[in-house]
């Protein structure tokens, strides 16, 4: 096939629509079930900071000013082609972008409720997952009926059963996949235009995992040093602290945020009302946008034992203050529950502090001999 | 006789440290240009007076801000891991190392001598070596007053607020012009950087003893006011400029095979 853009175009010309959105909290199968083709727009480019900046404060988070910078340029050819995006109200920033991009884009923003432990936040969301449906129905002209919606659940739990089933053979030790490799895998999921080529993608990329496991092979020696990255979404153009990891010879056996396994570990319940099981697996994503956010705390420590972790690295933007302060929060719990050691790394999207960062990373490894 | 080096390499100063298992002997140069060829000059200077060759040397272990760089180093290991073991040898029992050299900035604490957690200071020169200098530089102060600097009884520290090197050096200028004391004024930019010091710090829960090391822990007015703020004693022992090169040479010691010459 030709280039993505090509594509995409061609995909525009048969009458395709196309919904974009920033944050794995968009509900993918009510996309999916619209005959739509939805991407994640979530920008992880430092070029067009600039752009982002005449219109955002400077002391922003760099996703947030890429992504705008992106959009109102005409830079991203996704957001270009972009019937409808679908925003939701997760970190303040974002909220404020979705405003100002409502001047040059149709823009539908979903309410997020703070919290996700309550019953009634669950209610809360379910209305606005209905909400979502009816103005997905009403802009792309279109019905999204309950047969279709079981069949996009059917087929994206398909999609993140594999996902799962590939992360766990990074259990293994030698670990059979760089984490960078990995990282381009869960990236470029994000651009795909048919699911079933996708899955048949994967079922190849596991088989070869299986085979180099059984055979002791790996992307880095054995005993090599296995670290979690955790925190803000890190994707191709924002890989920085991933890439110094593994050139300082660690391997980087998980990606937990949400450029990397976030979005795969819980499924959609097959056996309940569509959009209700929809709407429930979203709301138990633990964004540190939620307050308090516990199940992050908990799924990082199980997920430490599960991968033999030697440390967790925890990314943060400069200017992502949920993440930032919930640094210091996931730090103590690791040191009380798992006694893992842990290193916070604040940064962006430039190339100016790559020295000191691999300094931070080299000794953090040092810890650990 | 097996004979290791450690070798740091910081942004300002290269420091050697040669030891054969029972004696240790220390030399400094100023980085300059070319701080791998000072390195390499300085090294072979050293093992000379011990009569012997760089390529006699079992083990080399280069360290700091230029390690990566030091071709005839056969490993490189991190500031932070060879200063935690250089200020341990220096004070046994040490919980926690503060360490400003002439571009960072670092806090680290250790248990039973070992790095258990650290925290650096982030792009800017605040609260380095480099800050001092600048500063002192603008206020008219020779390295050895300003280091041994203290307010008359009566007298009191200015506020500094502006904590970038270009802005505390026009509000230092400021403070002058309406009259307040070099003095006073560097007694101010001293408690700033303190607090800018123990703020990281705090991070990591600092404990005592605590040992002050790196290029900066000469000055004994700045030594004073980063104890105050952190309300420990400060100790500082008389080799703390080599804690760095003291952890890569210990470090040296135990690697224990022979280096390959690949100069
Ligand atoms: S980090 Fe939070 S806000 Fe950002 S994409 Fe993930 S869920 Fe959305
Ligand atoms: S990284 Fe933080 S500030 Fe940036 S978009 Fe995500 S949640 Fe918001």
């Amino acid at each position: 096939m030709s280039d993505p853009v090509t594509m995409l175009k061609a995909a525009k010309a048969e009458g395709k629509k196309v919904v974009g959105f920033y944050c794995v909290y968009a509900p993918q199968e009510l996309v999916l079930a619209a005959d739509a083709l939805g991407f994640a727009l979530c920008a992880t480019k430092e070029e067009p900071i600039a752009d982002g900046e005449k219109a955002l404060p400077r002391n922003f988070c760099p996703l947030i000013k890429s992504s705008y910078g992106f959009a109102a340029t005409d830079k991203c050819p996704y957001f270009l082609y972009s019937d409808l995006i679908v925003g939701e109200t997760t970190c303040d920033g974002k909220k404020k972008m979705f405003e100002l991009m409502k001047d040059f884009k149709d823009v539908h923003v979903m309410k997020l409720p703070q919290s996700n432990l309550q019953e009634n936040d669950h209610q809360y969301w379910l209305s606005e997952v209905k909400l979502l449906k009816e103005v997905l129905e009403e802009k792309l002209g279109v019905s999204i009926t309950e047969e279709k919606m079981r069949n996009a659940i059917r087929v994206l739990n398909e999609e993140r059963k594999m996902m799962q089933e590939l992360s766990s053979l990074m259990q293994a030790d030698p670990v059979p996949m760089s984490g960078m490799d990995m990282l381009k895998l869960m990236w470029g999921r994000n651009f795909v235009f048919d699911r079933s080529d996708f899955a048949q993608q994967l079922n190849g990329i596991i088989a070869d995992l299986k085979e180099s496991v059984a055979a002791g092979e790996g992307a880095f020696p054995k005993g090599a040093k296995r670290i979690l990255v955790t925190g803000v979404p890190t994707g191709v153009g924002a890989e920085k602290v991933l890439k110094i990891i593994e050139e300082c010879g660690a391997a980087v056996v998980y990606i937990e945020n949400c450029s990397g396994m976030k979005q795969f570990v819980t499924l959609v319940d097959e056996n309940r009302p569509p959009l209700e099981a929809i709407a429930d697996k979203y709301l138990g994503i633990p964004c540190s946008c939620m307050s308090p956010n516990p199940k992050r705390m908990e799924m990082i420590s199980n997920l430490v034992n599960e991968y033999k972790i030697d440390g967790v690295v925890d990314v943060i933007w400069q200017g992502c203050h949920t993440y930032n302060v919930e640094s210091r929060i996931l730090g103590k719990h690791l040191k009380e529950e798992n006694a893992t050691p842990f290193l916070a790394v604040e940064t962006d999207y430039s190339q100016s502090d790559v020295e000191q960062i691999r300094t931070r990373v080299q000794a953090f490894l040092e810890m650990m001999d | 006789m097996r004979v290791v080096a450690g070798v740091d390499v910081g942004s300002t100063t290269i420091k050697v440290t040669v030891y054969d298992g029972r004696a240790m002997e220390h030399r400094m140069v100023l980085a300059g240009w070319n701080p791998r060829e000072e390195a390499k000059a300085l090294l072979t200077k050293v093992v000379k007076e011990w009569q012997i060759a760089i390529d006699d040397l079992a083990a080399i272990v280069g360290t700091g801000y230029g390690r990566a760089n030091l071709p005839f180093a056969a490993r490189p290991l991190t500031e932070i891991t060879c200063h935690a073991r250089g200020a341990e040898y220096l004070s046994p029992g040490v919980r926690t190392v503060i360490d400003i050299g002439g571009q960072d900035a670092k806090a680290i604490r250790l248990a039973a001598g070992r790095v258990e957690e650290f925290v650096m200071n982030d792009k800017c020169a605040a609260g380095t070596g480099r800050f001092v200098q600048v500063m002192a530089n603008a206020l008219g102060f020779d390295v050895a007053s300003v280091a041994q600097l203290a307010l008359k009884p009566g007298e009191e520290a200015c506020s500094i607020s502006a904590m970038c090197t270009v802005f505390a050096e026009s509000e230092a200028v400021g403070l002058l012009h309406r009259g307040h004391s070099p003095r006073a004024i560097m007694a101010g930019i001293y408690a700033a950087i303190a607090s800018r010091v123990i703020g990281m710090a705090d991070k990591i829960a600092p404990c005592g003893p605590v040992v002050f090391t790196g290029g900066v822990a000469r000055n004994e007015a700045l030594g004073r006011a980063l104890s105050e703020r952190l309300g420990l004693e400060l100790v500082v022992p008389s080799k703390a400029l080599y804690a760095g090169s003291i952890g890569a040479a210990l470090y040296a010691w135990e690697q224990g095979e022979t280096k390959e010459a690949n100069d």
